[in-house]
Order: structure tokens, then sequence, then C-alpha cells
């Protein structure tokens, strides 16, 4: 009975990977695609989205949730590229300099969202959310206005022909690619952007280090129970702080990174969905609100991927529209993050439902076995 | 080390909230290795007096207390819990302050892990260390050595017993080196009895070692047996400092609850008779947060007041807010011998049953609307009264006139102060709200009656008036009254029974005029004779 009973738990707690596991290949034979090319987008896009999602684990481990508002630092990453384009910097210093300029942004962006997000404890994701929306205001000003104005553009090729304003579309030409190009290695007939991967390893090593050291005890301590971690003097607000400074440092690096590999930039929309596609690709690995791992990222980035890139073609295929397809990736990315948001407050209701009945009749300060031996002991009695 | 004179002392300290003396001119002392047990009723200072000493910002916020506390002979005034920690002061409280995803070791070393430095000290400071977990391993596994326990150091605290919770917790206070005094509240109160004997074999083992413990429990029979001396709190006097030896538990209760003026009861030689059963309860469990009901069974008669008492957070209030839906509850509850369905409030007031809470602000009332509003509402939703019908019977509107005939009249029953029926409620004082109050379960016209705290926060006035409503609704309109309340003084002058409520149980059930020894053994979990006499009879 209870190999059974662990069977069901192990369902119930991959329901999500299961079902896209199952969604994914069961979409692979209408959509006609070879297995060679969807292993090579599979790679290419493990390259592009990786680091993006690796940046959501820290605030997970501090209690506060799914960190919506790291589309703040893609707009740091952002502005970043648009001056290195601007300065003619090209190829991997190109990219550099991006990251030089994103840091000092995005740390500072990251201080007023964590700042926010304290006064919004318990809520941090929709006021996450909602920020970015804001930011997303002052970040248009900024780029439409007063670049070009304020801050001197003199690359014509980016300005808007009213002489102020970056353009809508930016060709990312001169760093296009350049890290995944770095180091190509083809092996059996994949491309594989060695220079890439070896970043996201590095971030991988990077983040199960952050784990062991003292600041990362803390982060789990203040996740797993704030008023805890406060008595036992921990600084949860700094600590809070902390933990989205460097998740919006890492998002801005996994925007840049995002953007090369793509090779052009929808200056004002291509941050709109970072978030929305991170989160997304997390809870499809398996992630929750309160727990997250590396795995997850992984597991997460290729099902969802891959999924993406048949569906399309499975619905060009099976109804005649590739549109169907479309709707379907909308309709899957803001599905699974509502189901598990869904899953988790039914978790969470089952573990206060068994842990009540630890009270019913009994002794009761023994272990819930106990009470539960005690019950049929006394119904057998009657 | 040797120490001559008392590690802490406490002289004359007094404290006063906002003109309502808490504690008055406490005075005692605590060597080294002793055992300090204190012992009170609710509200006799204990947890005044403990936050004195550790420090809370809430006594500065609230005008500081008066007198001393010194440690070694020299006074100490802490602004925080830490400054305490650091003079050495460790508190373990009475709900657990531990991390259930955390293993015991971190548990507690937390915020004390042992650190071995890396490169980015050097920038980003010291919580760029990376934690040694063999070292705080051996540290966690000394601490629980030093209190003499079994607690394997890896487990998570979330698959431990509740006892082993209890051992980290106090393994953690061990674990600062500092360590010498160590305040202990009301460790027992979630343990079995086999866990609470290791506990205080594992208490008496630290004393040994020269630590001081104050130990404050509501079991009497655990201080006894462990304690070095007492102090007795009532109403904020220190009215026992006594060595335990030659000291009985029925000694220490009579101290505790004795009070110098006797209940007066409003009925003095009336003979009571009542109806068949009313109510009967089976294994009722409910989930209050803070007010856990256990396993509580208990029948009322028709006519009869039944009172429920007990100390705070033995689950008394859990009592009535279970029965009534208003949290989530379980166990067999018949009235008129009939299943009342649980978590459905609307189905307990349809049934004929009617509660006054002790929230009265958050549940009782409608803050923002008025009088009339308020007494008629529940009358209004449930039976439907005070509605009338226009373009045949389509629609129902308010009877406005009907309300305002009827709160004029309890206006007048119960004496209540207000400028007009529709004063809005939250204008009104404490007392007038808890009249508004019973007027609304009134005009439901129930068969039983809960009535919560019915006088907690009001005038002594207004308490009097309240007690004597109650007392002419039971003895004029036959209603069958469940009251709960913290005042045992109020139990004995209106109730025909009292149970006492300890640990979600019902500890015993007394007739109002057994002794008050009786009542103060039942609250610290102790069988009387009485009790056990009664039961069997």
């Amino acid at each position: 009975m209870s190999g059974k009973k662990s069977l069901g738990r192990f369902f119930t707690e991959n329901a999500v990977v299961i079902i896209f596991l199952a969604l994914t290949i069961a979409a692979i034979p209408p959509s006609g695609l070879s297995f060679q090319y969807i292993i090579q987008e599979m790679i290419t896009r493990l390259g592009r989205n990786t680091f993006l999602v690796l940046a959501l684990l820290l605030p997970i481990f501090a209690g506060m949730g799914l960190n919506f508002g790291m589309t703040l630092g893609a707009m740091s990453g952002q502005i970043g590229l648009i001056l290195a384009i601007n300065w003619n910097i090209g190829g991997v210093e190109g990219l550099l300099f991006a990251a030089l300029v994103g840091t000092p942004i995005s740390v500072l962006m990251g201080y007023i969202c964590g700042a926010v997000l304290n006064k919004a404890k318990g809520r941090e994701m929709v006021t996450g959310y909602i920020l970015a929306f804001f930011i997303n205001g002052v970040y248009q000003f900024v780029v439409l206005y007063m670049m070009g104005s304020i801050f001197p553009i003199k690359n014509p090729a980016i300005v808007l022909s009213r002489g102020y304003g970056i353009r809508n579309t930016l060709n990312l030409e001169n760093v296009r690619q350049s890290l995944d190009d770095l180091l190509m290695l083809k092996v059996g007939g994949f491309l594989i952007p060695v220079a890439t991967f070896l970043i996201i390893g590095l971030l991988c090593v990077f983040v199960v280090w952050f784990k062991k050291t003292k600041l990362g005890q803390d982060m789990r301590a203040v996740g797993h129970d704030m008023t805890v971690a406060e008595a036992a003097g921990v600084p949860v607000d700094r600590t809070r702080i902390i933990a989205i400074i460097i998740s919006t440092v890492l998002a801005s690096f996994g925007q840049i990174i995002f953007l090369q590999n793509m090779g052009n930039m929808a200056t004002y929309n291509a941050h709109d969905q970072t978030s929305f596609f991170a989160v997304a690709a997390i809870l499809v690995g398996g992630a929750s609100v309160k727990k997250a791992s590396i795995p997850n990222v992984i597991i997460g980035v290729i099902l969802l991927h891959v999924l993406y890139v048949v569906t399309p073609r499975a619905g060009q295929n099976l109804f005649g529209s590739a549109m169907i397809g479309e709707y379907f990736r909308q309709f899957i990315g803001y599905g699974v993050i509502a189901l598990t948001l869904v899953l988790y407050a039914w978790k969470a209701r089952q573990g206060a439902a068994r842990a009540r009945e630890g009270l019913r009749g009994g002794n009761s300060a023994t272990a819930a076995a106990g009470t539960a031996a005690a019950d049929t002991a006394k119904g057998g009695a009657k | 080390m040797a120490q001559q004179g008392p590690l802490l002392s406490v002289e004359h300290v007094s404290k006063e909230f906002y003109g309502n003396i808490v504690l008055h001119d406490v005075c005692f002392d605590l060597k080294a290795g002793e055992i300090l047990g204190l012992v009170g009723e609710n509200g006799a200072g204990k947890t005044t007096l403990m936050r004195i000493l550790f420090g809370m910002p809430v006594i500065a916020q609230t005008g500081g207390y008066k007198g001393r506390v010194c440690i070694d002979g020299n006074e100490v005034n802490f602004s925080n819990p830490f400054d305490a920690l650091d003079a050495g002061i460790g508190m373990v409280h009475q709900e657990f302050s531990l991390i259930p995803g955390f293993t015991t070791t971190e548990n507690i070393v937390l915020n004390r892990e042992s650190m071995k430095p890396t490169f980015l000290n050097e920038v980003f400071g010291d919580r760029m260390s990376v934690l040694d977990r063999p070292d705080m391993k051996k540290r966690a596994e000394s601490a629980i050595a030093k209190l003499g326990v079994r607690l394997d150091s890896d487990m998570l605290i979330s698959e431990m017993p509740v006892g082993h919770k209890q051992f980290t917790e106090i393994a953690r206070e061990i674990n600062r080196e500092k360590t010498r005094i160590l305040v202990l509240d009301e460790p027992t109160a979630v343990l079995t009895e086999t866990e609470a004997e290791v506990l205080l074999v594992a208490l008496r083992n630290l004393a040994k070692q020269g630590i001081a413990i104050i130990f404050i429990s509501h079991r009497l029979h655990e201080v006894i047996q462990v304690a070095d001396r007492i102090v007795v709190l009532r109403d904020g006097l220190a009215v026992k400092d006594t060595a335990v030896a030659g000291v009985s538990v029925r000694d220490i209760a009579s101290w505790m609850v004795g009070r110098s003026i006797a209940a007066e009861r409003l009925d003095a030689g009336e003979k009571r008779e009542f109806g068949p059963e009313i109510l009967s309860v089976e294994h009722l469990w409910v989930d209050m947060p803070g007010e856990t009901v256990r396993d509580i069974n208990f029948a009322v008669k028709k006519g009869e007041i039944f009172g429920f008492g007990g100390l705070a957070g033995q689950g008394k209030l859990g009592i009535p807010n279970g029965i009534m839906g208003l949290f989530p509850a379980g166990g067999a509850v018949k009235l008129h011998g009939k299943p009342v369905e649980l978590d459905e409030p609307r189905k307990a007031l349809e049934m004929g049953m009617a509660f006054v809470s002790e929230d009265r602000r958050g549940v009782g009332l409608l803050l923002d609307e008025s009088l009339e509003w308020n007494i008629a509402f529940t009358a209004m939703q449930i039976h439907g009264q005070y509605l009338k019908p226009v373009l045949g019977k389509l629609l129902k509107i308010r009877d406005e006139a009907g309300m305002r005939k009827l709160t004029l009249e309890y206006i007048g029953i119960l004496d209540i102060k207000c400028t007009s029926p529709s004063q809005k409620a939250k204008e009104l004082s404490g007392g007038n709200q808890q009249k508004i109050c019973l007027a609304k379960a009134f005009a439901l016209k129930p068969d039983l009656l809960f009535v919560s705290e019915p006088t907690r926060g009001i005038d002594v006035g207004a308490k009097k008036l309240v007690l004597d409503t109650l007392h002419k609704y039971n003895r004029e309109y036959g209603m069958t009254i469940v009251m709960v309340s913290s005042e045992l003084e109020e139990l004995r002058s209106i109730c025909d029974r009292i149970a006492i409520v300890d640990e979600g149980r019902i500890a015993g059930i007394l007739a109002p005029t057994a002794d008050i020894a009786e009542f103060g053994l039942l609250m610290s979990g102790e069988k009387t004779e009485a009790v056990q006499g009664a039961n069997r009879g």
C-alpha cells in the first residue's frame, strides 16, 4: 500500500512536469519536424534562455516567490546594449561593456525593487509584476526622450529621424552571437555554443556555492520563516534586498546573452515577456513558489521550448493554421503559471488539513501516526 | 566560578500600562544553579515580568518600569532582546521559534553558524564566508550532550515529535556560551507526560552545571518536582516567595487564585430545576489558532447556565467558535437531539443557537453601521424578519419602522447609552457595544446562547449590568446559556456548573460553590478528589 501511496505522491509532486512531458511527446509527431532539427533548436534555446531562468532561483530561496521584477534587470541590460551599439563596441567586448553598464543600473533597480517588496511582504509576486510595468514607463521615458537629447547618442543608425529617441528595432549586428561563436563546437552534426554553456555552468556553480555561504543560509532561513530568522538576529529586510539585487543583476546579464543570440532587439518590447517566459520555464520544470533547483531550471527550459518549437508546426499540420499553435503557446505559458499557483495553494491547504488531524481525540502530543492508531483503537472499542 | 551574591535580582519592580497596574513592587533573587518556579494565573504579571527581564521594546514604548533589575549586582536596562542575550539571558518561548525545514543542527546554531572565510570576505564582508558544517554539528551535539538528552542532530524539525522540538529550543539557548540564566515559559505545555519527565531531568542537569533557571508553568506538580524555590504572582503582586520543600500543590493553587472577596451569588439559596438535555457535545475538536480544542465532551440541560473557565490558550474560547462554525471543527454536536452541521455558521444560527463573540469589534459588530442595523441584522438574515414584501411579494424591502421599534425596545431593556438608534456602533463605549452584541443575539430569540468573554474590556458597572441581563434572560425566558470567561469570579457568580478547560480537554466540572482551590488545581491539570467523586457519581 505504501508503494502505491509513494507512487501517487510522486505523480502529484511532479504533476506539472509529467503533463508537459506528455504534451511535448504528443506534439512531436504531428509537427513533422526531424529530431535533428528539434535537438539543434533545443541546444540553441538552452544557451539563449537558461541564464535568465537561473536568475529566478535566489528570490525563491529567500521566500519571495517568483521574481517578476526581473524585468527591471532586463531593461538595465538593454540600456547597456544600446550604449555599446552607440559607441560601436563590437564582439565579446561589446557584451562585456553592456554588462558593465548594466550592472550598476541593475543594482540600483534591484535595491529599489527589494525595498518596495519589503513593504509588501507576502504579496511579492503581484507587487513585482506591477512594479515592472511602472519601471517600464520610466525606461520608455529615458530611451524615447532623454537619449539623444540629454544623453548624447551619436550613432545615426539607432536614433529616430527626429533627432532624439531610439529606433523601434535595433540591429545588434556588431555583437550578434559573438558569445556563442566564441567557442562553437560541432559535435555529431550539432552546433554547440560552448562559451555560453560555460558561463551558464559557472553560474550554476556559483548558485551551489552560494547556498553554502552564511548569506545563503540566512536566505534559506528567511525563506522558511521570517519571524524566526528576525528573532535570531538575521537582518531579514537586508537579506531580502540582497536576494533581489543579485537576481536583478543576473537578469541583466541574462538579457544580454538572450539578445546577442537573437541578433536584434525590439527596443520597447524585448523585456515585456522576459519574466513571463522565465517564470513559465521554471514552473514547467517542476519548481513551485517556495522550492526550486537547478535541475528544475534546465528541465523547464528544455520542455517549454521544445513545446514552443513544435506547436506552431503541429497546429499548421493538424488544423491548417500556424496561428492555432501560436495561441496555444500563450495559453500554455499563462496556463502553467495559473496551474502551479493553484496547485501550490491546494497543497498548502492539504498540509493544513493533515496537521489538523493531529487534533482529533486520542493523545495529541504524540506523533500523528500515534493519534491515528489511538483513534482506530477507540473506534474499535465502541 | 563561585558566585557570592545572587546572579539575578529583581528589586521593587513595578509596571503599569496606561494607568493599569500589572506589576507592583515585585522582588526576588536567583542564584546560579537554582531553579525558580514562577506561577500565577493569566494576567498575574508573569509575561510582563519576563518582558522586562528580556528588554522587549514594548516595555520602553509604554513608559518603562520602576525598580531595578541587577545581574551580578550591577543594574541592567536592556533596550532590546539582543542585549539580554548578550548579558546571558536565554529564553525559550511558549510557541516554537524553530525553522521546520532546517535540521536540528541548523536550528541550534541559527545565525551563530561556524564559518570559514573566503576570498570574497574582503569585498562583501563576513556573510560571504562558507559554513563549516562539521564544526556546526560538533557544537550542536555538545549542546545536546550538555542537556543530557538523545536528539538526532541531522533530523529535520518538521519530522520530529514535539518533545524533541522543545529540546532543540533549549539546546539552542545553551549553545550560546554566555547563557547563564534560562527562562522557560510553559515548556511542558505541549509535551506528553514522559517527555515532560525527561525535560525536567534535563533541567536539573543544567542547573547542576551552574545555569540558573526560571521555570514558568501552570502544571504545579512539575513546579514542585523541579524547582528549588517558587514565587507566586497574583494580580501583579508577588504574594509568596518560598522554598519548595514542604509545599503542596494545593497550597500553591490556593495562593494563585485566592481572592479576599468571595463570589457573590445572585441567586443565593434558589432551588434550580432544569429541563431535558438541549445540547450534547462529543469528541469536539476545533482548530482555532491559539485556542485549540482537542477532545471535549459535555451536555447542557434546558434552562441551565453552563460556564467554561480555564487559563488563556487552553482552548475554552475554541468551544463556542467551533460549534458555531467560525473555525474548522469536528465531532458530534447535537441540539435537541438533532446533529449540528459544523463549519456552517448559518446552519448553527438557523437551528436556534446564537453567539456573542469575544471578538466584539471583529465578529460581533458592523462598526460603521447604525445600531438598528446591528441589532436587526442577524434576525433579518436568518429568520427573514424585518423585511416586508412589496409589488406582490416580488421584492422584499427593509422594514425600517420595525427595526427602529426593536432597537428602541432593547435600548430600554439594556440601558444602552446612545444618542439615537441611528448612531454608528463604533461611536459607543466598550460596555455599550457589548450590550448591542447581546441585543443582536437576543433578537434571534435563540434556544441556546453562547457568550464568550462577555465582560472583557468593559468597566465594572457595565460588567454587572451584562451579567444581570444574562441572569434575567435565563430566569425570565428560560434561555439556556453557555458562558466562556477567563474570570472565575464571574463564572462563579452566575453559572450553575463550571467546566475548567485544560490543554483542549475538560479537566473537570465543578459546582460554583466548590472551594476556590479546587478550581486552581483543575487549571493546573491536577485531578481533584471532588471531581473524581463527581465524575463517578
